[in-house]
């Protein structure tokens, strides 16, 4: 089945690939902002893991050692923003925006040696007879690993958040952070580790896209994603799987927009390349324009310092 | 030393920079003892509690429970220890439900479904009527207290601590606040129970504790003093109850007619037909529990929630659509509850904290461009008549003690020659004097002819300097009718009764 | 043990003090950061610092201070604003974008023509361009409460779009052989930004910087709005109070900083640059909110911190032609002052005291 030199299952199959960055990236951040805490640092952070991943990978030749190395990559510079906004009271608007700065320069720097290398190839994962099953296989059956795991970390932060007490204390962290001092819970250290996990997430994020999206090195790899990963936690109501339906959306209109610029569609190609972006800017309108929803859905405490006084 | 107590204070002392909060404090309780800590805001009383508590570490002294050396490093350690507390303030989460709030505050909850059951038990047990699956955030405040307190007997206390229970309930949510004490009380559990209010400690108390300035000045058994000479132990001083003149009432200043505004606060409450007239020379005092639309009508009266032209008048002109400078130029003036953040800026100076509100009437800008020297005289003005207590006028707000940034707050909406005034909770968290002295201020505001509306949920307040008295309860205004005459059933049930309980001690 | 203690007023002191002492503190680690490069890090810190201002070729460098400072001053100064009043336009590299492509397509529009009114038309067409663009986040957050972060950023690369879709399609320059970019603007006299003062680097840009400096510092101290800025991001709740409406100056803010990005960028569009191209956008934008930041949101720490942040470019460039350093690396050591200045900011709020923590 073609659809104007577009077969769908493809396109399905692409854009769950597209998504990967974005929902590793997104359910970091939304278990960041839960413990009500605001990290503008996200595409800091995910650059940071796409080059310490890349070089991390060259030098080993292993894909995996590669995204620990991301993951390394994106945790180490969220600790600079937890020491900064936890221990020292730093803005917390300010302070992601020096990471993303930060990011992007040193990234770049040590980048340099690795331009034009290409990554050791990541095997897609053999599911045997499911690949072969007709469309089906194409769009469920025929990913790298990542795919998979960026659906589980989905379900697994979703779960956490409903079902354990370590979800309890966190979502009531971000809620009211005096109350939960008052009741003894450690605010600093569970913003801390959710800061760290945040970092990490984007960091693995950032890796997928310099060792499987792209794949190579370039300045600025990015290109953004670490912003719409922000802007889908909005878009999802601080809600799990609605991170994965935004991604997947966004997903799916950066791979549409790609396959009509390669189809030679009549638009010029810089009008199909804004349109992510704009399409992003779009649903974030229509979902602050909701006022019950956008003002009930977000955690009470978010970007608000603590600073435990008598 | 006894050795049938079960919690005993040994010398606490605890200083913080410039404070000494608490100063060799000592007292005992036994089982089952419903213990007073009487003090003044600022007495040292909730310093002393969260020492108990495992919040705040001791500078000196120990404690001893059951005998044993007792040193909570954190509030689990108490908690663990049978030691268990009900704040007055910031301790539930208004997006988690119930059953979540309980929860959080236990060691070892068990699974949410088997919780949901405990809570209706206990609920039911003490006559407290709970549902676990609601939003705190859309609970009342007395069913909030309620998730507190249940959240303290899942755990099976032996010491349960309460901060200031009753400022959020009505006269007849107290009584029975009150059963279950005693029940507890009864049951072997000791009560230490903080409040200002006299008369309910007479009523509740077996012991009690008078700190002043952070030291202990009195032990005493409450039933057997009157409640003037507790009084004068805990304030130091004589107190004299501020002065009125039967001043003749003028022309109506301010009218609200069929009031309707949504709140603009998360979780609040929505003003539903309020209406009320004051005249010149009067005070009308606004009871209510917290979080009854206390908040919001301040808001549509200042003008920071618009509403209807009509809907709010001032001097017979419709003023429901302008906004808080325009209310200003009529002649309005107004208070909010919190000082800062809200009436105050905290981190900018008593100077430019004055030109905050007092830009209007005073004239302190001309074309847009700040007149500094008069706005620094106009702020010298305020503290000098109000008494500030400020090194100068430079210092940041936050840098004042909350009585003195209140007299500065309040000062400065009085000095603008106002015909209509509306505060809320003038004396909120004020010491006394500073507390006699507003409303003294106000008392003469009114007698030069300004129409007054005081919202508070001090009922003693209100009584002292209101002509007139309503109640808001969930939004609605009750009708005003004079204070003379008033009795504290009919207060009770103007602020909402017991709001649906009395059905539920029925059965306990 | 560290105690934080929150000082009752904030320290005088130490508000003009820390941006020093982050500076110092980026040297150092700057200077650990060029040592594990494998350069000489004494040797670095003067090239960037020193060599430009003092050294054999300062005749050079110190024009092109100004020429860089301008741009920073004039958006810093106007992000400043909104930064006070808690309005957070990080977007501003896309108005600074903006503002280039409508002044310079108003100057191109005239080509050849020869008169007075093309430059000044130009520069009211440069801030409008600005302004257009930072009222969409603007206009989104007050009608809808739409973060503005986020879509002032977002717009960013919208911008950065059209500004390749400019320079490839309709402001391309007809005689250029088919290369992307438009003609130069500085070849064409009526609508040049050229140096005012012959190797001094002041341009009208320059100037505008200068005059947005003073007029900033008035309004922040003098005037009424200035005041309701500052009460706005201190205490909203407050601002409400004392009758601010949020919208407005939400607006007003927005505006202000779009106008002036805008402006920077047609000043560089017509100066500097000379010509809408591909790379135009320079990251000028990213820098200012550096800038803004290391300027303490004050005027004349603004003009100070621009300054500053202009030699860090030069230098840069003079410490990778020189020592081989990476470009790159400069802008990680931008991003290092901001984190140290941010960290150091805490001893103005704060106070710490060593306590020992006793066991009760």
């Amino acid at each position: 089945m073609m659809l104007g030199g577009i077969n769908p299952a493809v396109l399905i199959a692409s854009l769950m690939v597209a998504a990967v960055p974005i929902i590793l990236a997104a359910i970091g951040e939304l278990v960041v902002e839960k413990a009500g805490v605001l990290n503008l640092g996200v595409e800091g952070m995910m650059i940071m893991g796409a080059i310490c991943g890349f070089a991390a990978a060259v030098a080993t030749g292993s894909p995996l050692m590669g995204f620990v190395g991301g993951a390394l990559g994106g945790a180490a510079l969220s600790v600079i923003f937890a020491l900064l906004t936890q221990f020292l009271m730093a803005n917390q608007v300010a302070t992601g925006l020096a990471l993303t700065l930060f990011g992007l320069g040193l990234s770049s720097l040590i980048g340099q040696g690795y331009v034009g290398i290409k990554p050791p190839p990541t095997a897609r994962l053999d599911l045997g007879p499911l690949s072969d099953i007709p469309v089906l296989g194409t769009i469920l059956f025929r990913h790298d690993v990542m795919v998979y795991v960026s659906v589980a970390a989905v379900a697994v932060v979703w779960a956490v958040l409903r079902y354990t007490r370590t979800g309890l204390v966190l979502r009531a962290v971000g809620e009211n952070h005096d109350a939960a001092h008052a009741l003894g819970y450690h605010v600093i250290r569970i913003r801390f580790l959710a800061i760290l996990f945040g970092g990490a997430m984007a960091g693995l994020g950032g890796a997928y896209l310099s060792l499987i999206r792209v794949p190579q090195w370039t300045d600025g790899i990015t290109a953004g994603a670490g912003w719409i990963a922000l802007a889908i936690v909005v878009f999802a109501s601080w809600k799990p799987w609605r991170v994965l339906l935004g991604a997947y959306l966004f997903g799916g209109i950066a791979v549409l927009q790609l396959n009509l610029q390669a189809a030679g569609a009549r638009i010029p190609v810089e009008y199909l390349s804004m349109s992510p972006y704009l399409i992003t800017i779009l649903v974030l309108v229509i979902m602050s324009a909701d006022k019950s929803r956008a003002a009930a859905a977000a955690p009470a405490a978010l970007g608000k310092n603590f600073h435990a006084s008598r | 030393m006894t050795t049938g107590d079960l919690l005993r204070v040994e010398g606490l002392t605890k200083a913080y920079p410039g404070v000494v909060a608490n100063s060799d404090v000592s007292f005992a309780i036994k089982p089952g003892e419903v213990h007073a800590l009487l003090g003044e805001n600022g007495a040292g009383k909730s310093t002393l509690v969260k020492m108990i508590y495992g919040l705040v570490r001791p500078d000196h002294g120990r404690m001893l429970l059951r005998g044993a050396e007792y040193a909570p490093a954190e509030p689990r350690a108490a908690r663990a220890s049978g030691v268990a507390m009900v704040f007055q303030h910031f301790s539930l989460f208004e997006a988690l439900n119930v059953a979540e709030n309980v929860a959080l505050g236990m060691e070892n909850p068990p699974k949410l479904r088997e919780l949901a059951g405990k809570i209706r038990q206990v609920s039911q047990d003490y006559g407290l009527p709970l549902d676990p699956s609601r939003m705190v955030g859309d609970l009342s405040a007395g069913e909030r207290q309620r998730v507190e307190i249940i959240r303290c007997l899942l755990q099976d206390p032996k010491l349960l601590i309460m901060d200031e229970p009753t400022s959020v309930l009505t006269p007849q949510e107290v009584e029975i606040l009150f059963q279950t004490l005693r029940q507890l009380s009864a049951e072997g559990t000791a009560i230490l129970y903080i409040s200002h209010k006299l008369e309910e400690i007479r009523a509740l108390c077996d012991e009690a504790t008078i700190l002043r300035r952070g030291k202990v000045v009195a032990t005493c058994t409450p039933r057997d003093r009157s409640a003037r000479e507790m009084a004068e132990l805990m304030v130091g001083t004589v107190l004299t109850p501020p002065a009125r003149s039967g001043t003749a009432k003028g022309a109506v200043a301010l009218e609200v007619a069929g009031l309707t505004v949504d709140s603009p606060i998360p979780f609040g409450t929505s003003l539903k037909n309020v209406s009320f007239k004051v005249q010149r020379g009067e005070v009308l005092g606004i009871a209510g529990v917290a979080g009854n639309g206390q908040d919001e009508l301040l808001l549509a009266l200042s003008g920071e929630l618009r509403s209807g032209v009509d809907a709010v008048q001032i001097a017979g002109v419709g003023m429901g659509t302008a906004g808080p400078n325009e209310r200003r130029r009529a002649g309005l003036v107004s208070a909010p509850e919190e000082r800062l953040g809200h009436a105050a800026a905290p981190d900018m100076s008593l100077v430019e904290n004055a030109l905050l509100s007092g830009d209007t009437r005073k004239g302190l800008t001309r074309h847009g461009f700040i007149d500094w020297g008069k706005t620094r005289a106009f702020a010298e003005e305020i503290v000098k008549e109000f008494d500030v207590r400020t090194p100068g006028t430079w210092v940041a707000a936050r840098a004042l003690s909350g009585g003195n940034l209140q007299k500065f707050v309040v000062g400065r909406e009085l000095s603008q020659a106002p015909s209509v005034i509306v505060i809320n909770q003038p004396t909120w968290g004020v010491d006394a004097s500073a507390a006699a002295a507003i409303r003294q201020a106000i008392l003469d505001r009114a007698a030069e002819g300004a129409a007054v509306v005081v919202i508070s949920q001090d009922l003693d307040e209100l009584l002292e300097i209101a002509d007139r008295f309503a109640a808001l309860n969930e939004g609605r205004l009750s009708a005003p009718r004079p204070v003379q005459g008033l009795t504290i059933d009919e207060i009770g049930l103007m602020m909402g009764g017991a709001h649906g309980m009395e059905v539920a001690h029925g059965h306990a | 043990m560290v105690m934080l203690e929150k000082r009752p007023n904030p320290s005088r002191f130490w508000t003009a003090a820390t941006p020093v002492l982050a500076v110092v503190l980026t040297m150092i680690a700057g200077g650990v950061m060029f040592a594990i490069l494998g350069k000489n890090p004494l040797e670095a810190i003067r090239t960037i610092f020193w060599d430009p201002l003092f050294g054999e070729f300062a005749w050079y460098f110190r024009g092109q201070l100004l020429v860089k400072a301008g741009p920073l001053i004039l958006i810093a100064v106007g992000l400043s604003l909104g930064f006070r009043a808690g309005i957070w336009n990080i977007g501003a590299e896309g108005q600074y974008i903006m503002g280039a492509i409508f002044g310079a397509a108003v100057g191109l529009a005239f080509y050849p023509m020869e008169a007075w009114f093309i430059f000044p038309l130009m520069v009211i067409a440069g801030a409008f361009g600005g302004w257009l663009w930072a009222m969409i986040p603007a206009v989104l957050r007050t009608r809808f409460r739409t973060n503005e972060i986020l879509v002032s950023l977002l717009l960013v690369y919208v911008a950065q779009s059209i500004l390749s879709s400019m320079a490839l399609g309709a402001l391309r320059n007809p005689e250029g052989g088919g290369f992307p970019g438009s003609r130069n603007l500085s070849q064409y006299p009526s609508a040049a930004n050229g140096e005012l003062i012959a190797g001094s680097g002041m341009h009208w840009g320059v100037v505008a910087a200068f005059i947005a400096v003073i007029a900033a510092y008035v309004l922040l101290q003098r005037h009424i709005l200035g005041f309701h800025i500052r009460l706005a991001g201190q205490a909203p709740r407050a601002a409400r109070f004392a009758g601010v409406s949020p919208n407005r100056l939400v607006l007003l803010c927005m505006g202000i900083s779009g106008a002036l990005a805008g402006l920077a960028g047609l000043f560089e569009v017509s100066g500097p640059a000379g010509q809408i191209s591909i790379d135009f956008a320079s990251g000028y934008g990213f820098t200012a909110i550096i800038v803004a930041f290391l300027g303490r949101l004050n005027p004349v720490g603004i003009l100070l911190a621009g300054l500053l942040m202009a030699l860090t470019y030069i230098g840069g460039e003079n410490a990778s032609t020189n020592l081989g350093l990476p470009s790159a690396s400069i802008q990680a050591f931008q991003g290092m002052l901001l984190f140290f200045l941010l960290a150091v900011d805490l001893l103005s709020n704060y106070r710490l005291r060593l306590s020992n923590r006793e066991t009760a």
